[in-house]
């Protein structure tokens, strides 16, 4: 039996709208975090889905980027935490108001 | 040397450049061997050109080159052109003479100064500029080194910028030039939109067939061209920065605002003679203009008791004697005049230079007096050039000047005749008066002067020397008047305007001669009876007309005049509109914005709250309102 495009694309909205409502109601910047890389990854879901059932490479390739990308932001992002954390003694993205006026 | 005209003024360009770059690093003996060296050179190029020049016959005598094209925009055309005729001839002379003669002064003179190659950079400049400016063959080549000998007067008047007085000298001189000037340009480009062309042989061609002789084109050129003049030549109503340019070093004062670049009014206006004979309105304006400042400024003169300020007030008096020659027709003898004057002015200003080097800085001649036996070769120099400006028989002044009122009386200008006789007997008063009160008499010096009093080194007194017999013999040249050497030079210049002299012969060249003579004459007498005869005179005189004394001293008040009638309003309505416009409009609108935006960002800044989940949740409406809109709307 084969899987129906809708069945795939039902799984990636439904991952989308937890990374969606985890970066919106979580405080803890790693959570927030890790919400934004669900995101990302039911995008690629819905990508390869397409892929698929369009016969067609491409959604495969921009998958390829999108991981590219998660992996530098990872990267980058964790460093940034890393060093709220030393400075601040907390990853509480609502204490952190700097920048605030 | 005819075929390369460029080799005249190149020279001092040259020592310009190099001074200004390295002239700190050379040494002064270097830098000024580099100015009077190029200066010479351009002396013997000069003459080189006067010989070729003189080789030729007479209707050959016209030299055109054209260097580089310079501005070529549509139908405009101006180029690096070089025109070498028998007027431009004259004027290289006399720059390239007399200004090698004030460099080598200037040596001596300027021997103290710290500033030695800032200097001699900006004479040389200024010698360059001014070569170029009698050398120019088109008018926008003209006014650009008009402009340029300008800026070299204001550099050189306030050369000691330090001194409150010479900095603000200079601006003086720099902004009533800038009047006369502004009257200058308009009168260019009147003269291109009515001709089409700005080159001197195209002009004088075509206008004679595209304006009206006597309308109101060609007046209008004219008068223009004349502002300019008036305030290059330091003419009434534009002479007042002249006086004040005594604040530049002796020097400066003899080349720039004695023997060269004040005259440079006067060469334009010959120049522009064919413009002028088209407007008779033009050539009174310029011959009473001339008359009515020889007479002025001579009365001035009178008075004064600066030894600059008198040679300056008349400096101002005899460039009125030269207007008056162009404006009766007596073109030639205008020129005449110039390079005469240019000689014995420039040794009146050295002469006094010397005098005032040997009494370590004092220019007031009230206390001077008896300094012939220290600085006898100053004294006698002096003498020669004074009496030469007073025009006595024979020093060069008498036959200049004496042309130049025979032409106005042979021209049947009699106010303007008048005028003239009038400064003449005025100008042989105040030279002698300064003679008298410098040279003769008991000695009013201050023991600490006295102290230093010495005659000047040789090579101050030298050029003293060379002027001198140039002041003394130029002037046969123009020997028989009219018809000598240097009218069959120059008259062909003027062949195509009118010559007044020599036509209406009404008047006898020989009594008119003697008359003018006499004149001067009486001027000698009355100022020796006033100052060495009878020395109580001059105060008798003054208790006697207190009131004409004091408008004399003050200069007939028209500093002050002028400061209330333009300064005074500029500077109040400049304040007006510093007050009521600039800072409530122009910064009142600035700040304006500024506080618009502030007030605006004071309610906007509400909106960032420095907590990240509302930012978050606007940025997911944000995407969904946008998505539905595309979804659903569109």
């Amino acid at each position: 039996m084969r899987v129906p495009l809708e069945a795939y694309l039902i799984l990636s909205a439904y991952l989308f709208a937890l990374g969606v409502v985890g970066v919106a109601t979580r405080r803890n910047a790693l959570i927030i975090f890790m919400s934004i890389e669900l995101m990302l990854n039911a995008v690629n879901l819905s990508f390869l889905a397409f892929a698929r059932f369009l016969n067609s490479m491409d959604g495969q390739i921009f998958v390829f980027f999108v991981m590219v990308v998660a992996a530098a932001e990872v990267a980058v992002g964790l460093a940034i935490i890393i060093t709220i954390y030393r400075n601040k003694e907390t990853v509480d993205v609502a204490e952190l108001n700097l920048l605030k006026w | 040397m005819l075929s390369s005209l460029w080799l005249i003024p190149v020279w001092p360009l040259l020592g310009f450049l190099w001074n200004g770059f390295f002239g700190r690093r050379i040494g002064k003996t270097a830098v000024g061997t580099i100015a009077c060296g190029s200066v010479g050179l351009s002396l013997l190029a000069s003459l080189g050109a006067l010989g070729k020049l003189l080789a030729r016959p007479a209707e050959a005598r016209r030299v055109e080159q054209v260097l580089a094209p310079w501005i070529g925009a549509g139908n405009f055309q101006a180029d690096w052109g070089l025109l070498l005729d028998p007027l431009s001839a004259v004027m290289i002379l006399v720059v390239s003479g007399v200004g090698f003669l004030i460099h080598v002064y200037s040596i001596g003179y300027m021997r103290e100064d710290p500033d030695y190659p800032r200097f001699f950079t900006y004479m040389n400049l200024f010698t360059f500029s001014m070569l170029m400016l009698v050398l120019a063959n088109n008018y926008l080549l003209l006014y650009v080194f008009w402009e340029a000998v300008g800026l070299c007067s204001y550099l050189l008047i306030g050369f000691w910028f330090e001194k409150k007085s010479a900095a603000d000298a200079g601006k003086k001189a720099f902004i009533v030039n800038r009047v006369g000037d502004f009257g200058f340009a308009l009168g260019v480009m009147l003269l291109w939109t009515s001709l089409g062309t700005l080159r001197y042989d195209q002009v004088f061609a075509a206008a004679p067939a595209q304006l009206v002789a006597g309308g109101g084109v060609v007046t209008a050129i004219t008068l223009l061209l004349f502002l300019g003049a008036t305030g290059k030549s330091a003419q009434i109503p534009l002479y007042v920065w002249l006086p004040d340019a005594m604040e530049g070093p002796t020097p400066v004062s003899a080349l720039i605002h004695a023997a060269t670049m004040v005259t440079a009014g006067v060469y334009m206006v010959a120049r522009s003679a064919p413009l002028f004979e088209m407007a008779p309105l033009s050539l009174s304006v310029v011959a009473w203009i001339g008359g009515l400042t020889a007479v002025f400024a001579a009365t001035i003169a009178l008075v004064q008791t600066d030894i600059k300020r008198i040679v300056a007030y008349s400096t101002i008096s005899q460039l009125g004697y030269m207007f008056l020659g162009c404006g009766v027709g007596a073109y030639a003898a205008a020129i005449f005049h110039l390079m005469t004057h240019a000689f014995f002015k420039a040794l009146l200003f050295l002469g006094s230079g010397s005098v005032i080097h040997g009494l370590s800085g004092e220019q007031d001649i009230r206390k001077m007096g008896g300094l012939r036996k220290h600085m006898p070769i100053t004294a006698w120099t002096f003498l020669i050039a004074a009496l030469a400006n007073a025009g006595i028989f024979p020093l060069a002044g008498f036959w200049s000047k004496d042309e130049i009122l025979y032409g106005a009386a042979a021209g049947g200008y009699g106010g303007v005749w008048a005028l003239g006789a009038a400064g003449a007997f005025l100008t042989a008063f105040y030279m002698l008066r300064c003679y008298y009160l410098t040279f003769e008499g008991r000695s009013r010096v201050e023991p600490e002067a006295a102290h230093h009093l010495h005659e000047s080194p040789p090579v101050m007194t030298v050029p003293l020397v060379i002027l001198a017999v140039f002041a003394a013999l130029v002037g046969f040249v123009g020997v028989p008047p009219e018809h000598g050497a240097y009218h069959r030079f120059v008259e062909p210049v003027f062949a195509g305007a009118k010559q007044v002299a020599g036509h209406a012969a009404s008047v006898g060249e020989v009594p008119m001669a003697i008359l003018s003579l006499a004149i001067a004459l009486v001027g000698v007498w009355v100022a020796t009876r006033f100052y060495v005869w009878r020395p109580e005179t001059p105060d008798r005189v003054v208790g006697r007309y207190p009131g004409v004394y004091r408008t004399l001293l003050h200069k007939y008040y028209v500093d002050e005049l002028y400061d209330a009638l333009v300064v005074e309003p500029i500077r109040r309505g400049s304040l007006w509109l510093w007050r009521r416009f600039d800072e409530p409009v122009i910064d009142g609108s600035v700040n304006g914005i500024g506080a618009l935006i502030r007030v605006g960002s004071l309610a906007l800044r509400r909106v960032q709250t420095g907590y990240v989940m509302s930012y978050v949740l606007s940025f997911i409406v944000g995407v969904v309102a946008i998505l539905g809109y595309f979804a659903f709307w569109r």
